[in-house]
């Protein structure tokens, strides 16, 4: 029970932490781009017979310009500084909920490893959460922007937890797996979701600019970088007293002084 | 010899404690978290979209 008040404790503490810290920067790269986006996201098709409105004088004066898909500004947009700032908190939350989540999954790897862990390795713990989870899924499905075209969706986030679990097991293979079939399976396992390929729309045309979907990937990648390094080390940090006991006999069936 | 064997057999014994120890609280935190990442990351019902929105959009996680 002791064990798992701190677990939890430090995986509160780092995912709070570093969930803020990724609001923030958020605020200022992604959340933008996101607005900028949804002001070119489709909502409803141009209407194939559009000409033939003689009938409603009034409509056809609204619908005066029929050129391109018909834009308009989608649900979420805020309007008031109300909705602004209640958007802003809903999206403060459920990043502290990401973050908080993350935290308890990389601190269950941490204790199963049985390592030693401070900041400084906490820190390797979370660039290999950031290459599990941001940089792997985004090699074959890029971080998207509202109003960009894409596969269905289910399939899309099957291909994701595939590629993302895929590389978390990878990489812990690599770090601590001795037995070389092992190695190979997991590694594999990390290779398969991307030989069989990502789901892709067949015409790859969406609404947004290419080059705010360019930053925007940029702007994610990066954020997730930092709020992973943030997540990692407090993780760390935090864990430092916690896996020492089990260290001559960790979970995971490692060799001592196979190094 | 023999206190060396009680030793050794309690050595064994915490670390048995202490592994299943482990794994109750890797596994109680696997859990809370995956459930919290479904439903930060992936669960569609149309308020729990909107509200994780731009979140899921930032993590990279597919959205729409």
């Amino acid at each position: 029970m002791e064990l798992i008040r701190r677990l939890f404790t430090a995986a509160l503490v780092a995912g709070v932490l570093s969930g803020t810290a990724a609001s923030v920067v958020q605020q200022a790269t992604t959340v933008p781009l996101i607005l900028e986006a949804e002001k070119y996201e489709v909502v409803t098709p141009p209407p194939a017979t559009a000409a033939p409105t003689a009938g409603a004088p009034a409509a056809s004066q609204a619908e005066g310009h029929q050129h391109g898909p018909v834009r308009e500004v989608g649900e979420g947009v805020p309007v008031t500084l109300d909705e602004a700032m209640q958007r802003i908190g809903l999206t403060i939350a459920a990043n502290l909920i990401a973050g908080v989540a993350y935290a308890l999954l990389l601190g269950a790897a941490i204790l199963l490893a049985g390592r030693p862990v401070d900041a400084r390795r906490g820190l390797v713990w979370g660039m290999g959460g950031f290459v599990a989870v941001s940089l792997a899924p985004s090699f074959g499905l890029a971080p998207e922007l509202p109003g960009m075209a894409g596969a269905e969706l289910e399939l899309r986030q099957l291909w994701w937890l595939s590629a993302a679990a895929g590389a978390g097991v990878g990489i812990a293979a690599l770090a601590f797996a001795r037995n070389r079939l092992v190695i190979a399976v997991a590694v594999l396992a990390a290779a398969l979701p991307h030989l069989i390929g990502a789901p892709h729309p067949e015409s790859a045309e969406g609404a947004v600019p290419p080059e705010l979907a360019a930053r925007f990937v940029t702007a994610s990648l990066g954020s997730a970088a930092l709020f992973w390094a943030i997540l990692g080390s407090v993780c760390g940090w935090l864990m430092s007293g916690m896996v020492e006991p089990a260290e001559r006999h960790p979970a995971l069936r490692v060799q001592p002084g196979a190094r | 010899m023999f206190s060396m064997t009680a030793r050794s057999m309690n050595a064994a014994s915490s670390a048995t404690r202490s592994a299943a120890q482990t794994a109750v609280a890797a596994f109680a935190a696997i859990l809370l978290g995956s459930f919290l990442l479904y439903g930060v990351g992936f669960a569609q019902p149309q308020q729990i979209h909107d509200a994780a929105h731009d979140a899921r959009h930032s993590f990279a996680f597919p959205c729409h």
